[in-house]
């Protein structure tokens, strides 16, 4: 889809560089905690880009320095070509009128109507009451909730309110769309429609959106590229695809785990051993081209027997991908000789 | 008169009684917008100078602190003679209606200050720093945002004070300020004449209560937008 989106614009349209954001201890005297510790992070224009991490991870600390709620202890933020960390009170300002933000608990203002929400950040970037009519409309029309103009907003559902929260965010047309676990407070159907319409706000309005979640399966379905926070840090970075299909960092496998059965855990392995015999190996397929039956022909034309004995196909961001276990029975050397043979087809690891 | 009559003075007081309920009308009314007013403006400084407020300022916090913590405590009948000289400078007298408005609008700002920065602090952290996201100034996000999102409460919480104002006007005798409290004192309860006691009393508990009524219908108006 986007895949080369990335490779396609040179200037990203944020950019940390060395940000370090420390808070002083809760107590005079108490030891400063490091929130964000030395992070580097590209988000190109267009693109979705996630932010995955336990919670306390500085995830949302992070996307807070972006728009500069928070300064930075040290490092730079640019943000579309101006660094936000030296900016005055009023450019700060101006800046976040071009950064849309969405939050967990959707923080609508409960003192005005659906309509009286949107018609806030429109005020607040000086635009006229009898301009903000048409935008208002377009923006419930986009969201969906064209009939919940003059609803309060405590008679909406989860899922109504961050759709009015995703819209007063990009009242001000925005290039930037900051969404701090904007699904973390909805049930699972929700949480679908409301990444559906982040999805869309990124494909129809070209917006970028900077994604925070401590969940894999929002990754999975709308993030282009993944950086994985722990401590502080942003611990791996890459493409959504290539981090599903070929983790590195503990955490990235803990993540990936979570929706996508990857190598099969050491006490599955033992219960695995009782049932089958055999050598145990995992087959990580990633390309499209290749084709299983490729591979299954090759064991077979070597007399060797397989049986799948753990793990599945995945689809992210349209590309899907397989982490097989099989068991591979035969004579020993036919073995060998048939995992040589598939070598430049699937990646292969045996599994102790 | 009959000869059922009860031994009251009332139809001769009539005049004074109109005169001091007309006095406590004044004295508290202005305590509750004027002391509304001074109490929401300390209050939104008690609120905002807080760490991580919107003008979070650790000295102003400290002394705003320190000034509503002393004053609020004092008993208003050693209050109201404790404030005279200053009364004096401000309203040029240390007795009478004036001195004693003066003293009860000073001490329900401060008694309000608290009840709006508790008011306040019930506002969800997360709406004002969306607003801030989205590049409105503090003094907007205050105004537009902070009091209007706190203003069911508020409400609530002035018809409160206001039961404690006229409390207050009921001491202002202490400096010959009149009004109601005085009336009842002197000429029903020094006097033994029940009936000028109950009827003063009646028509403060009917005060009361007007204001009473009002702000809860004000309240649910506000709180069901
Ligand atoms: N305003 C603050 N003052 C002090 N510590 C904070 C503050 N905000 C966050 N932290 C600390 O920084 C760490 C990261 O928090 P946060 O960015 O909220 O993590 P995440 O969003 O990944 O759960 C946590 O240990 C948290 O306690
Ligand atoms: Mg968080």
């Amino acid at each position: 889809m986007t895949e080369d989106l990335a490779a396609q614009l040179d200037e990203p349209l944020v950019e940390l560089r060395g940000v370090v954001k420390e808070f002083p201890g809760a107590r005079r005297g108490d030891a400063a905690h490091l929130a964000v510790d030395g992070v580097d992070l590209r988000v190109e224009a267009g693109e979705i880009f996630a932010i995955i991490g336990y919670s306390g991870a500085g995830k949302s600390t992070l996307v807070r320095l972006v728009n500069a709620l928070e300064p930075v202890t040290s490092g730079s933020v640019v943000v579309d070509g101006v660094d936000v960390t030296t900016l005055p009170e009023k450019g700060l300002r101006e800046l976040r009128r071009g950064i849309g933000m969405v939050f967990q608990q959707f923080n609508l203002m409960e003192s005005r109507t659906v309509w009286g929400n949107l018609a806030f950040p429109l005020t607040v970037a000086g635009i006229p009451r009898r301009d903000q009519q048409q935008r208002i409309s377009e923006l419930l029309h986009f969201v969906g909730l064209a009939d919940k103009a003059h609803a309060r907003v405590s008679d909406l559902s989860g899922g109504q309110k961050q759709r009015v929260g995703i819209a007063r965010a990009l009242a001000t047309e925005p290039r930037l769309l900051l969404a701090d676990e904007a699904t973390s407070a909805l049930d699972p159907d929700t949480t679908r429609d409301v990444l559906d319409l982040l999805a869309r706000v990124n494909r129809e309005l070209g917006i970028t959106i900077l994604l925070i979640t401590h969940e894999m399966d929002v990754v999975r379905r709308i993030a282009h590229r993944v950086a994985v926070m722990e401590g502080g840090k942003v611990v791996e970075q890459g493409r959504a695809v290539d981090l599903f299909a070929d983790p590195q960092h503990p955490v990235t496998k803990r993540f990936v785990g979570t929706v996508v059965d990857d190598l099969p855990a050491a006490d599955v392995v033992a219960a695995l051993r009782e049932r089958h015999e055999g050598r145990f190996v995992r087959l990580a397929f990633r390309q499209q081209e290749v084709r299983q039956s490729e591979v299954f022909a090759t064991f077979l034309r070597h007399d060797v027997a397989f049986e799948l004995v753990y793990g599945g196909i995945e689809e992210v961001q349209g590309t899907t991908f397989g982490n097989l276990t099989l068991a591979l029975t035969g004579d020993a050397a036919a073995v060998d000789r048939a995992l040589a043979e598939v070598r430049p087809l699937v990646e292969w690891t045996e599994v102790a | 008169m009959g000869p059922l009559a009860i031994d009251t003075r009332l139809g001769d007081l009539q005049p004074e009684f109109w005169q001091a309920a007309g006095e406590t009308l004044v004295m508290a009314t202005t305590a509750l917008l004027l002391g509304g007013l001074l109490g929401l403006a300390l209050g939104l400084g008690l609120y905002l100078t807080r760490k991580g407020g919107l003008y979070a300022n650790r000295p102003v916090q400290v002394v705003l602190n320190v000034a509503v913590n002393f004053f609020r405590p004092i008993p208003f009948v050693i209050f109201v003679a404790a404030l005279q000289p200053l009364a004096r400078v401000v309203v040029g007298t240390g007795i009478g209606t004036p001195a004693a408005t003066f003293a009860i609008v000073v001490a329900a700002t401060f008694g309000i200050s608290r009840i709006v920065e508790q008011n306040l602090v019930t506002v969800s952290p997360g709406v004002i720093e969306a607003a801030r996201a989205m590049g409105a100034s503090r003094s907007r996000i205050t105004f537009t945002v902070l009091v209007p999102e706190a203003l069911g409460p508020l409400v609530l919480g002035y018809t409160f004070a206001f039961v404690a104002i006229v409390d207050m006007t009921a001491i202002a005798g202490v400096v010959a300020g009149g009004g109601l409290g005085s009336f009842a004192q002197r000429f029903g309860f020094r006097q033994f004449d029940d009936v000028v006691m109950w009827a003063s009393i009646l028509v403060l508990v009917a005060f009361v209560m007007v204001i009473q009524l009002g702000g809860n219908l004000l309240a649910r108006k506000v709180l069901r937008r």
